[in-house]
Parts: structure tokens; sequence; C-alpha cells
């Protein structure tokens, strides 16, 4: 049977397991839309496309498969631009489908034509433009293989729009070979036995997780580890969620607002098992003074992320997971050999006695609200078992820092681009990986407004999406940075005429809070959460409060500004 | 240090701004850059000259590993190898002066391969150090115009 290019499209979606697409329709893509009421595919209607790619970013971190998205030529590719570059830095599995002009038009200027392979081609994972409809079922195959295995991230497809018109016969390609891509996943044995042996051998190991363990699942392989082998671990923010944030071997996140302990501990730890994370600059600090005691092991499955940044002593190329267990296995029967937990014990208490020292803490308030008070009482209220989104800035550090995460694809944030205006469209995307789940947006003031559209998506598909804004006025982290490094120079960070985010609820359809008391904090909060639908929490806090540690950028992680 | 890449790539449409993307957005530097098809219509081969030390030159091997399109790629640098580049050269030439830039032709074993009343075309070819030596040479006849193919590479049958 003969079907049209965008039968074949939705046909391969549904085959390729997706089962919600976020888009926003238009000219180039009607074709498309036309065909999605005879297909059994979910589609979520955005009020902007840099929502639909977000959306299909946090379906994908959430869920761990592969979001997708659809969109229109043009401005609507453009709009998924952003998106794409902080799909593409977390490394993030989506699919984003847009459309194109007629292909003779390619190439005139055509109305709403933008050479959108050529913009995304620096920030996706690889990007393809369907000239002929018989290639369309090999390449959307393609596509989503790409998308989700080895290192994955955004994959791109054009779809002009005579391509989705014209008809042919539809054959599924049942595997998908690329004699140009073939991911290295399994670790070499070599290189497991001497990783294996430098851990029997260390007397002051740490781990440092990063997004790679969550990626690939290795947190049950690291937790293993970590607990037998008595090692503790620090992790990104990316990383969040790998390990037990209640263990008492969690010493919190590392690098510029990390724990105290994480980066005193890296600093005169002997070995460093640094798993699926790249050596960030957020994270090191100063490259050259980041971890000069220790031997320095890096897993990652990117071959590219080895030697890039800092020189390691022992790279091995593999899945993140799967070096993680063959870890497991090879130091399972050294457990009754080797004391480990008497071994590390000296190096473990002075860890705890660095976390003792100087916990994470802030200076409480009776009249005013800590913001860092807020994401605690969050924690309590949801038994840690909510999804935190978060935007970018102090709102993001704190969640960070004061939600102790249980377990992976909790913690969905913009960790590599920063991207103001990414929770909330993925906390809506998140929402629909996790139905089960309560989904909560820790946003700053100044981030929500990026892409407060959405709340029309949020409403209108009845979510449960909780925004708790911690709300400062300011652009508060630039507000930060002036203040501490350019003599409180607050050059448009204040953020004036804001709107009534209560009303802004109420005008959405939505139901809107607002906490100024400390007194309050707790029973209102508890009644945002407990409020059917998409709610919007105001609370107004301290306005010129600090993340806090900080490592200035550039300088070594022991040079941290402490409360 | 000067090394010298062959990659080989899928004959794709933007396969080389692909390529060509990867070291403008990256920082690294090319100093040629030469593209052609194989007997296999679906996989061109590129020779790239690039310049930075081992551990820019090692990102740069991986990178270009990493782009889905491309096949596989060989650092020339430490391998014996074969190594070509043409070079045309329009040089200024006058009675006093046509005698000597022949002279010059002939112990490179250059070519002539156009004349005019005051110019000479000239064809050579040789590996990096020959032509910038016969460039050198002939630039002090006045060069008018130069138009180099970058160049082309290929690791010798025998290695040791
Ligand atoms: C799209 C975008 N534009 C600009 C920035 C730079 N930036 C980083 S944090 C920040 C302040 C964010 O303000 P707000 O959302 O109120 O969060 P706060 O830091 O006050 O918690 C800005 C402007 C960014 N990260 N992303
Ligand atoms: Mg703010």
């Amino acid at each position: 049977m003969e079907l049209s290019g965008a039968q074949i499209l939705l046909e391969c979606l549904k085959r390729e397991g997706v089962e919600v697409l976020f888009g926003f329709p238009g000219g180039a893509v009607i074709d498309i839309y036309n065909e999605l009421p005879n297909s059994s595919l979910k589609h979520v209607l955005v009020r902007h496309e840099q929502g639909a790619i977000h959306a299909a970013d946090g379906f994908a971190r959430a869920s761990g498969k592969v979001g997708c998205c659809l969109v229109t030529s043009g401005p609507g590719a453009t709009n998924t631009v952003t998106g794409i570059a902080t799909a593409y830095m977390d490394s993030i599995p989506v699919v984003i489908l847009t459309g194109q002009v007629p292909t003779p038009l390619i190439g005139n200027d055509a109305f709403q034509e933008v050479d959108i392979v050529g913009i995304t081609r620096p920030c996706t994972k690889h990007n393809y433009l369907v000239k002929d409809v018989r290639e369309l079922a090999h390449v959307i195959r393609q596509a989503f293989y790409l998308a989700r295995s080895g290192r994955p991230g955004p994959v791109l497809v054009d779809l002009p729009k005579d391509v989705m018109q014209v008809k042919t016969k539809f054959i599924w390609p049942e595997d998908v070979k690329m004699r140009s891509y073939n991911p290295n996943v399994k670790p070499h044995a070599g290189q497991i036995k001497k990783v294996a042996q430098l851990i029997r051998d260390a007397e002051r190991p740490i781990i440092y997780a990063g997004g790679g363990v969550i990626t690939s699942q290795g947190h049950e392989a690291l937790t293993w580890l970590a607990q037998k082998l008595h090692i503790p671990v620090t992790a990104t923010l990316m990383g969040l969620g790998c390990f037990p944030g209640n263990d008492k071997l969690w010493l919190g996140m590392l690098g510029m607002h990390g724990t105290y302990a994480a980066n005193m501990a890296i600093n005169n730890a002997d070995l460093v098992l640094a798993v699926g994370a790249r050596f960030d600059d957020r994270v090191t600090g100063k490259v050259s003074t980041f971890a000069p005691k220790a031997t320095l092991v890096h897993i990652d499955i990117d071959p590219t992320s080895i030697q890039k940044n800092v020189s390691v002593h022992v790279p091995l190329v593999a899945d993140c997971r799967l070096a993680l267990e063959a870890l497991k296995d090879e130091l399972a029967p050294s457990l009754t050999e080797y004391d480990f937990e008497g071994g590390h014990l000296p190096w473990v208490s002075k860890v705890l006695a660095w976390a003792k020292e100087h916990p994470l803490t802030y200076h409480p308030s009776e009249t005013t609200i800590k913001p860092q008070s807020v994401v605690e009482k969050l924690y309590e209220l949801t038994n840690g078992d909510a999804v935190i989104c978060t935007e970018v800035g102090q709102n993001q550090m704190w969640a960070a820092q004061f939600y102790r995460f249980k377990e992976p694809n909790c913690f969905l944030s913009s960790g590599g681009l920063g991207t103001m205006g990414y929770g909330f469209p993925a906390a809506i995307g998140a929402q629909f990986a996790r139905p089960d789940k309560m989904v909560i947006d820790i946003a700053g003031d100044g981030s929500i407004q990026m892409n407060i559209q959405e709340m029309a998506t949020s409403v209108c598909n009845n979510l449960g999406v909780k925004i708790v804004i911690l709300n400062n006025g300011y652009l508060g982290m630039v507000r930060q940075w002036q203040e501490l490094f350019y003599k409180k120079n607050y050059c448009e960070t204040c953020m004036d005429a804001q709107p009534d985010f209560v009303k802004l609820a109420e005008a959405y359809g939505a139901t809107g809070f607002r906490i100024t008391d400390p007194a309050d904090l707790e029973r209102v909060l508890k009644q945002a959460l407990d409020t059917p639908g998409t709610v919007i929490v105001d609370v107004r806090v301290e306005r010129e409060e600090n993340v806090y540690p900080m490592v200035p950028a550039g300088a070594s992680l022991t040079d941290m500004l402490l409360v | 240090m000067r090394h010298i890449l062959t990659v080989t790539v899928e004959n794709e449409p933007g396969v080389l701004s692909r390529v060509a993307g990867l070291f403008s957005g990256r920082g690294f530097n090319i100093e040629s850059l030469n593209v052609g098809p194989t007997l296999d219509p679906g996989v061109s081969v590129m020779t790239i000259t690039t310049e930075g030390d081992e551990q820019i030159i090692e990102q740069i091997v991986k990178q270009l590993r990493k782009l889905i399109t491309v096949i596989k790629v060989v650092d020339l640098t430490d391998l014996k190898s074969v190594l070509r580049e043409m070079v045309l050269l329009k040089v200024n030439a006058n009675d006093a002066n046509r005698a000597e830039i022949l002279r010059t032709v002939d112990i490179f074993r250059c070519k002539v391969v156009d004349v005019s009343i005051d110019e000479l075309t000239i064809e050579a070819t040789g590996n990096y150090e020959k032509i910038s030596a016969i460039v050198g040479l002939l630039t002090r006849f006045g060069v008018k115009e130069i138009s180099r193919s970058g160049m082309v590479a290929m690791k010798r049958s025998i290695q040791n």
C-alpha cells in the first residue's frame, strides 16, 4: 500500500515509541497536521516553539525516552534553536521535526524558508534534510537511533512540504546500520582491571559523577560501589539524583556552588573517579589546581570528553553503566579480602568533618522568607519524591543545594547552556512523562517570564504543574556577581514593574498564591501543592540573598566564599 | 606542529560544512583542505593540513571521528607517506629575466603551461618544502597570481 510522506512520518513515530508530540502548526506542516487525527499519537499544542522543544526535552529527561517535537518552517524552526542547544549541551535525546518549503523552492528565499539544517549543524548530534520520500522512513529510524544511542543528543529532521505530500510504498527498516557510526560502549577489560586495582589501593577515593550516570542508568552500580567500598560521592548539577541525597557518603554538588566538603574532598583525594562528567569550568574552577593530589580516572562514552579540559591518567571510553557494572563484578570478590570500610575510615571521617564544619546553610530570619527555606520546605512537604525542574540563576542553585534527590530523572535543569525559561515547559513535558508524580518548577521571577505563555498549555491539558517563584525582584544571580565583583553596580538587574503573578495565574485559569510572611510559608505551600491543576506560588523572598558557597570564576575550588 | 589528516567521509551534501564548521566553531586552524571523490561514488576523501600541539590534534581527530558522516580519520604525521601539492604561478617575465626564470623552472622540474609576452604560467608539484622553495624563489620576479591545490596525501605501502 502506498502512503503519503505525512502518513509514513506518523507511522514511523508510532513505531519508534513516541507517545507525545509537542508541536505548533504552520503552512509547511499542515499536511502532517492533516493526518494527525488519523494517528494514535497524542499532540500537545504549545504556545511558542521554544516551549515545544523544552517540553520534549523535559519529557526525555523525566522518562529516559526520546522526546519529540514538530514545528513549521522558518520562524517555527528558528524558535526551537535555543532549546536544541540546551538539549545538545546536556546530551538529551530529542528528535526535532521541522517543516521546510517545497524542494523546488529551497534556496530561493521562499516564504518562511530558512536553512535550519545549516543553522543547527553545530548544536545537533546530527541533522537531515529529507529530499526524497523514499528515504523518509530510513531517516526517521536513524534520527531516533542517533538521538538515543552513544552519547545521546538532539537530532533534527527537516521535512519539505512536497515530500510530505507525495506517496510511496512504506517499508519499515527493521534495523539501522550506519558504517560511520559505532558508539563504543563496552569497557575495555584491561582498563577495568587497572581501575579496580587503583580503587583497591586508594586511601582517599572519591566518585565525581555527572549526567552520564543518569543517562546510562548507572546509578545502581554506582551506589553499590560507593556503599560497599565506602567511597564518598559528589556530583555535578547534571548528576544529581544518581546517588541518594540522604546517604551519609553523599557530599552534595561540587564546583562553583558546590559544598565545602565536596570541594575539599576533591582537593585532597588520592583517587578521583570521574564518571559521565566532563570537567566543565563551573565544576573544576582553575583547572591547574583541580584535584592536585589525585590519580584521575575518567569514564565517559564520548572520547572527545576525555583529555579535553583536564589531562587524566586513566581514560576509559565506555557506557557508564556497563563500566560501573564491570567494576562491580571485578571488585565484588575483593570485599572479603580487603577491609574497605576500615581502610577508608580516616578519609571518610575527615570528609564528614568538613561537611559538619561548613554544611550548606543560611542565616534564618523571622521577618523575611529565605529562599533556601522555601526549597527545604518543598523537600519536606513532598518527602523528596517530586520531579523538580528549575529555571536558571540563584533559584537553580538553591534547588540543587537544598532539595535532596533520591533517584535519577527527578532533577531537570539546564546545566550546560543555562537557559532561562527552560524549567516551566520542561515541567510540562515531565508531567506528561510522569503523570504519577508531583512536578514542581522552582523558578526565578525573571526566568519564569521567558516562557510564561505555556501557562495556557499547562491549564488546557489539566496539568498539575506547580510553579514556585523565588521572587527576589532581581535577576538575582547576575545581581550577586555585580555585588561581589562589580562594586554593587546593579545595572539593569532590578526587575521593576513585574506582573502580579497571582492575577496572572488567574488570568490563565490557574490558581495563584502569594506568600510574604515566613510564618505562612509552610501552610500556604502545602495548600498550593494540594490544589489540583496548575498553580503559581509567588514567594517574596529576601531580595539580596546570595548563593554560597561560591568559588569565583577562575579561582581554585578551595577558594570558597562561605556564608 | 603541522599534521596531515586523511578524512574519509560519506559523499553527502553538507559534509564539507560539517567538517569546516567543526574547525571554525572550535577554534581549530585549517591550513589547507582538499576534497575529492574516490572510486566509490558514496565516499569522498579530504586531506586536511592543520597545526596545533598534541592535545589539540588529539581533540581534532576525536571531534572529526564524532561527526556522523565521517567514516575514518588517519593522522599521517607519524607514518611514512607521500605528500603532494600542486601550485600554479603567473610570474612577470621580460627579456632580462625570462632565462633565469626558466632555469629555476628546470632545476625544480616544474612545467611552463602558459606563455605570453610578459608572463609565464608555471605548474609545480611537490611536497610542502619544495613548493615553499619554488614560491620563495619566484616571488622576486613578481608573482601576479597564485593558486594552490592544498596538500593531498597517501600512506606508503611499506612503513618500515
Ligand atoms: C536566556 C538567558 N538570558 C540571560 C541569562 C543570564 N542570566 C543568568 S542567571 C540570570 C538571572 C535570572 O533571574 P531570575 O530568573 O529572577 O533568577 P534568580 O537568579 O533571581 O533566582 C540571568 C539574566 C541566561 N542564563 N539565560
Ligand atoms: Mg530573581
